[in-house]
């Protein structure tokens, strides 16, 4: 997890990986990502032909058919500009799974391990390369934190997210039990293994409204949908948002270029 | 070499079962509680050993080293053992299978005409069954460890590679203590059921003529084994019967005595939130001429089951660098909502996952890999730093697909192939690779997604259904850009 980041002077171009997720099933999340970077002075590019990092078929055993999709997007980047990917799990799959993905070919590893480089998950690169120092507008507020398992154990995201939420001063962090425990999703396993998946996205919405915040917030779309569509079957009206929408939504400035 | 070959009957239920027994436990809050509570209890202990983040990393770094080093020069440093196990007195026996250990334990036990064999605790035990093998053959192998008591008095099959009847309440110890064992009135009070025990297991090591134990290291340099115990009952089967028999799996060899200690140092840590157990004990060899106490005879049984075949694959090997300390399945969150006896096998959780296809085969166990969110809660705390999560994809490969060329194949590689996933995988591809497709698909998936179905296999049992949104990303970018 221990990553080196570039010195120098702040990126003037950026490209954007939405992930499958987000382009289909949250955009907005997207859209208010998008803003944040371009509100920091950025151009953010993005690659029309981006479909999905292909991790569903990389951890259910099928590499083959994970090679076939991630080949397509190892040729989107042509530029050496960061890529920003508004999910733990699909930046992780990018950065650690890539080079392991395209090991037997020598010219796709390079360029899957110098695309890996410059994978960065949102949060991380708000805090870590664009070290940016926001405010938090409006009205005070509680909300409790969720993050995914990959942002979490390959991306260092349960840290990034909690700093940009520190910096706005009217955003009180109200933590979880069992904060770092998983939410149950795994992807395919939420469909392959319900009962178990279930009680654990039960416990996760629990421990996530019992801190008595307003809503939570997460950086990764598969995990708000787990709990989410736990919360929406239970009639319960405690909702999740991404939070890329909470910081556009709750820091100066925000609406400038609405 | 192949553990298929036994002819041994496996008293565990089949891996098609998992789904259904997982989905019992979890309906079941009482269980589900008692679960939760003992493993935070054990997380809880193990953090407080663990203060310094960075010294962990470099310990767990040196336990991996030595874990891999060993592993390198595996058949060196068994011959090793075996020679210098022999100067010691040791008698050495390989058993590739179950039923080859089962053999030559009881074929040791008629040659002393065993009428009570006392055991340690020993998961390579429970492995190859050996209790029941013993009592086919008319010889009463009796549990010492408290846990494994219990769990044997009751029937059952340890729940945990470390706290066997983690699944009990001091309620259901008390109404089993009252009924199973003679004279004894039904009490809660747990150091007075521990004394219950012991008093009965204290008589028993004097009869026994066999104990049997298990292994936590076995160092070739010196021909050594070391157990790590708690109850002291390891060193009475080790010392107090006339015969004591050994029992391990191949990969627990070490070269050296000095890579035991680091390794130990973080077994106990990691495994109980001990910084060290009340007993360790270091056995080089029986009774020597002259000694006072101390087994006549001492055997050692070196067990394959399967690891043979993990040993063989660079990646797989891996697996083999486990001292099980069990602290993958005391922070897994699927074990700590379905407990031990869901997973039908010997070793539950995580490593259960990715050690029993090599000792049943994937035809057994191909539903536990894919049993995991992959969340990696195991990996981040395994004292020698198994990746868990890329071991469980890898076995999810081999699950659903015939041996690469040139590899041989796994026992029950291919077992969990399904027509459907194949397909589902191979449309999954051919949509996601072709970026025009899939632009023509999430356009028809946003326009027409009042035709979602409302019924989404088990996505839907808990939860609402997934519904594309009314416009995609680039659906909203597209507008923009035309302002």
């Amino acid at each position: 997890m221990d990553r080196h980041y570039p010195a120098g002077p702040r990126p003037t171009d950026v490209y954007f990986f939405a992930t499958c997720l987000v382009d289909l099933f949250c955009p907005e999340a997207g859209m208010d990502a998008i803003q944040l970077l371009e509100r920091e002075g950025i151009r953010v590019h993005f690659p029309a032909d981006q479909t999905c990092c292909g991790q569903p078929a990389y951890t259910s055993g099928y590499a083959d058919q994970a090679r076939a999709v991630a080949r397509v997007q190892l040729d989107l980047f042509p530029n050496d500009w960061p890529v920003i990917v508004p999910s733990g799990s699909c930046g992780g799959m990018i950065r650690h799974h890539y080079p392991k993905l395209f090991a037997d070919d020598v010219a796709l590893k390079a360029k899957a391990e110098a695309l890996s480089g410059r994978v960065f998950e949102l949060t991380e690169f708000f805090v870590k390369v664009l070290k940016v120092n926001w405010k938090g507008s409006g009205n005070s507020k509680k909300v409790a934190l969720h993050t995914s398992c990959s942002a979490r154990r390959e991306m260092g995201t349960h840290l990034h997210a909690r700093e940009l939420l520190a910096q706005l001063g009217n955003v009180e962090l109200l933590n979880h039990s069992h904060e770092s425990e998983c939410c149950g999703f795994g992807g395919t396993f939420a469909v392959r293994q319900p009962d178990i998946s279930a009680s654990m996205a039960g416990d996760k919405a629990d421990a996530l409204k019992e801190t008595g915040a307003e809503k939570f917030v997460s950086a990764d779309g598969g995990c708000l949908m787990n709990i989410d569509g736990t919360l929406e079957k239970r009639r319960d009206s405690f909702r999740g948002e991404h939070l890329a929408s909470f910081l556009w939504h709750n820091t100066e400035r925000a609406g400038e270029k609405e | 070499m192949r553990a298929h070959e036994t002819t041994h009957h496996v008293q565990f239920v089949p891996g098609s079962e998992f789904k259904r027994r997982a989905a019992e436990v979890v309906a079941n809050p009482f269980l589900k509680k008692s679960f939760r509570g003992a493993m935070d209890f054990l997380m809880m202990k193990r953090a407080a050993q663990f203060p310094d983040p960075e010294l962990l990393e470099r310990q767990r770094d040196l336990a991996e080293h030595i874990r891999r080093y060993s592993l390198a020069r595996l058949p060196e440093l068994l011959e090793q053992l075996e020679v210098n196990l022999k100067k010691n007195g040791v008698q050495v026996h390989w058993a590739e299978t179950p039923d080859e250990a089962n053999a030559i334990i009881l074929d040791i036990c008629r040659r002393h005409d065993a009428k009570l064999m006392v055991k340690g605790k020993s998961m390579v035990s429970e492995e190859v069954e050996l209790n029941h093998a013993m009592e086919a053959a008319g010889i009463d192998a009796l549990e010492s460890d408290m846990g494994e008591y219990i769990v044997q008095l009751a029937g059952e099959k340890p729940s945990h590679i470390i706290m066997p009847a983690i699944h009990k309440t001091k309620q259901q110890i008390a109404e089993l203590f009252a009924e199973k064992v003679p004279g004894v009135s039904y009490t809660e009070d747990v150091d007075a059921l521990i004394q219950i025990g012991r008093d009965v297991l204290r008589k028993k090591f004097m009869e026994a003529e066999v104990g049997l134990s298990g292994v936590n290291f076995a160092v070739a340099e010196t021909g050594t084994i070391c157990l790590v115990e708690n109850e002291g009952n390891g060193r009475m089967c080790t010392t107090v019967p006339d015969v004591h028999i050994a029992i391990t799996g191949i990969e627990k060899v070490v070269e050296k005595l000095e890579h035991v200690v680091p390794l130990y140092g973080l077994l106990t840590r990691s495994a109980t939130g001990q910084a060290i157990t009340t007993y360790f004990n270091v056995i080089t060899g029986p009774r020597k001429p002259g000694e006072k106490d101390g087994p006549k005879e001492m055997h050692l049984v070196l067990v394959d089951n399967g690891r043979t075949q993990a040993f063989a694959d660079e990646q797989l090997r891996q697996t083999l660098q486990c001292i099980r300390c069990g602290a993958c399945m005391n922070h897994c969150p699927v074990y700590t909502r379905i407990g031990g006896h869901a997973y039908g096998t010997t070793y539950p959780g995580p490593i259960g996952k990715i050690v029993s296809p090599h000792m049943m085969g994937l035809g057994a166990t191909h539903v536990l890999p894919g049993a995991s969110t992959l969340c990696g809660a195991c990996g981040e705390v395994c004292p020698v730093k198994i990746p868990i999560p890329d071991l469980l994809i890898r076995l999810r490969e081999e699950a659903t697909h015939e041996a690469k060329p040139g590899h041989a194949p796994m026992f029950g590689q291919g077992a969990g192939k399904t027509a459907f996933a194949s397909f589902a995988f191979k449309g999954f591809a051919f949509l996601y690779s072709r970026p025009a497709l899939y632009r023509l698909f999430t356009w028809a998936a946003t326009r027409f997604r009042f035709l979602t179905p409302a019924n989404q296999a088990g996505w839907t049992k808990s939860r609402t259904p997934l519904t594309p949104a009314k416009k995609s990303l680039r659906d909203l970018l597209a507008e923009r850009s035309k302002h």
